[in-house]
């Protein structure tokens, strides 16, 4: 827990909306993730946890401040950090395995290697038996997974993850929330998570990032002391509902003063 | 209130009893189908084609029969028939492989070149604007005026086709391309990035693959619009050719064989439509379904 993996310093992003004005949508945040931490940021939509996300992967450019890996400044978006998005993003014309193997092309692999390695990681979600599948055939929990598949594969030493179960329905994202830790638990890795949903940020963290509505600000920093291995029981444990009250206190406060007009 | 009434005889207890004598609204005699974007058997959709197409046939008979216009404004259906087999025992296929060599080769010079073009001016926002504005304007230059011009620069040869029908197809295929292009997500792009690709890399395995089926309607589209402007470089000047076919028939005035090509003219263009769609479905199975 000494080193830092990837560090966001004294981040902010400000946008020239439609109008004319500047919206500051990131207001100088920083913070670190240890190696192999699971740290999620937390916040309600338009706080710019997406944006910051974006910025640590290399596809948004900070207005200022920086992003570390390694101690390694960030230029850009690169093959040493993994990104799983919202959408679906497996390439509709390749199938399953290809779509993984696609992204071992960057490595100094074989192409029996590359199906190895691809396969592998299939049977870590589970996915075996829809190798030679098209995306289209899966179902939206299926797509992630696989697209999760393919941002380990090529073992990144950071994994960003921007809202992954957003768009699945709340049977599916539970399944996915026990497979991702159990992938986590097996694979340790630093990863990044961003949701507006509470539960599945105190479910799945070492650490929960909370922000505030824009400008995005750090509200809190909150360690989850919850055993590992975490089952789903675990969200009825009173330290579970501890912690997920103590998050939802918080975003209401910052929440309530909110006379009229905000800047 | 409270007392409890006297069931009737026919009552059994507790159990629900149909309100018999009470109306929720008239019973439908038949039930109300949802017309509006409502779907047909294949078999009625084909038959209900068949009769369109007959109706259309029986109405041009029964005029050329009986609506008192001579026959050399309008054949009969029968007239034009046999008028189509003599043609396919002797020109059709000459006629026929002129015009389909020439549309052949314009419609690839002006896809060869329309495509990168696109590509490019799709995906990087300088070239767009560098290039967008003037095809756009070039576009709305009505191609049959630009026939005479293409005469003066270079004669009635088959490349005088060939450029004809390139100023036709070449611009509108470029603005095509470059909004089949723009269509790709975004996301699938970014992905690219994060894989480390090259913006080259990206654009030959990612944007390309991405936009192909969109780019395949877009030729198929485009096909249809080459095989007309074609016909029209064969009316002003040409030896031979289904265009050229309809302008020796007006001469001699003969309406049967202006009919005649005018119908295969529509049925290569229709069989060029229907093969680049079956294709197309053959080529990018994988787009039938929301991916």
């Amino acid at each position: 827990m000494s080193t830092e993996k990837l560090t966001v310093r004294n981040v902010s992003k400000a946008f020239v909306a439609d109008h004319g004005g500047i919206v500051n949508a990131i207001d100088d945040v920083s913070f670190a993730l240890a190696e192999n931490e699971f740290v999620s940021l937390v916040g309600p939509s338009g706080c710019g946890k997406s944006t910051l996300l974006s910025i640590a992967a290399g596809l948004t450019e900070p207005s200022s401040g920086a992003v570390l890996v390694d101690g390694d400044l960030v230029r850009g978006p690169g093959r040493d950090r993994g990104v799983v998005f919202q959408t679906y993003t497996l390439f509709p014309w390749m199938s399953v395995r290809g779509n993984i193997e696609f992204a071992l092309r960057g490595e100094p692999l074989s192409r029996a290697e590359r199906r190895r390695v691809a396969d592998e990681h299939l049977e870590l979600v589970g996915l075996s038996a829809f190798a030679d599948a098209m995306p289209s055939q899966l179902s939206g929990g299926m797509r992630q997974r696989v697209a999760i598949a393919r941002a380990l594969s090529y073992k990144p030493r950071v994994l960003l993850m921007d809202e992954p179960f957003g768009a699945l329905d709340a049977m599916t994202r539970q399944l996915m929330q026990e497979l991702l830790t159990q992938v986590w638990d097996e694979h340790r890795l630093t990863v990044l998570f961003v949701t507006h949903d509470i539960d599945e940020a105190v479910f799945l963290s070492d650490r929960v990032l909370l922000m505030s509505a824009r400008p995005g600000r750090l509200l809190e920093d909150v360690r989850i002391d919850l055993a590992r291995p975490r089952r789903f029981e675990v969200q009825s444990s009173p330290e579970f509902v501890g912690y997920r009250i103590r998050l939802l206190e918080a975003v209401r406060a910052a929440q309530q003063p909110m006379p009229g007009g905000v800047a | 209130m409270v007392t409890s009434q006297p069931s009737s005889p026919t009552d059994t207890a507790g159990a629900p009893k149909a309100p018999a004598n009470v109306r929720f609204g008239r019973p439908p005699r038949r039930q109300r189908r949802r017309r509006l974007f409502g779907e047909i058997s294949r078999r009625a959709f084909i038959a209900t084609g068949v009769a369109g197409f007959a109706a259309l046939i029986g109405a041009w008979w029964l005029y050329a029969a009986f609506g008192g216009l001579s026959d050399l404004f309008l054949p009969s259906p029968d007239q034009v028939a046999s008028r189509l087999i003599d043609y396919a025992g002797g020109d059709l296929w000459s006629d026929a492989a002129a015009s389909f060599r020439r549309v052949t080769i314009g419609f690839l010079i002006s896809t060869a070149m329309a495509l990168p073009v696109g590509i490019l001016i799709g995906t990087y926002r300088h070239a767009e604007a560098a290039i967008e504005p003037t095809m756009g304007f070039i576009r709305y230059m009505p191609a049959i005026a630009f026939v005479p011009l293409t005469i003066i620069w270079i004669g009635v040869g088959e490349e005088q086709k060939w450029l004809v029908i390139w100023i036709g197809t070449f611009f509108t295929q470029v603005l095509m391309v470059m909004d089949n292009v723009k269509r790709v997500r975004r996301e699938l792009v970014d992905i690219g990035y994060t894989l480390g690709m090259t913006d080259l890399a990206i654009l030959w395995r990612i944007v390309v693959p991405s936009a192909s089926p969109a780019i395949w309607d877009t030729l198929r589209i485009t096909l249809g619009w080459a095989w007309t402007w074609l016909v029209l470089a064969e009316l002003v000047a040409a030896d031979d050719g289904l265009g050229h076919r309809v302008v020796l028939a007006q001469r001699y005035l003969q309406t049967d064989t202006i009919f005649v090509a005018l119908i295969v003219i529509g049925a290569i263009g229709l069989l060029m439509d229907q093969l680049m769609k079956f294709v197309g479905r053959r080529l990018f199975r994988w787009a039938e379904k929301g991916a």
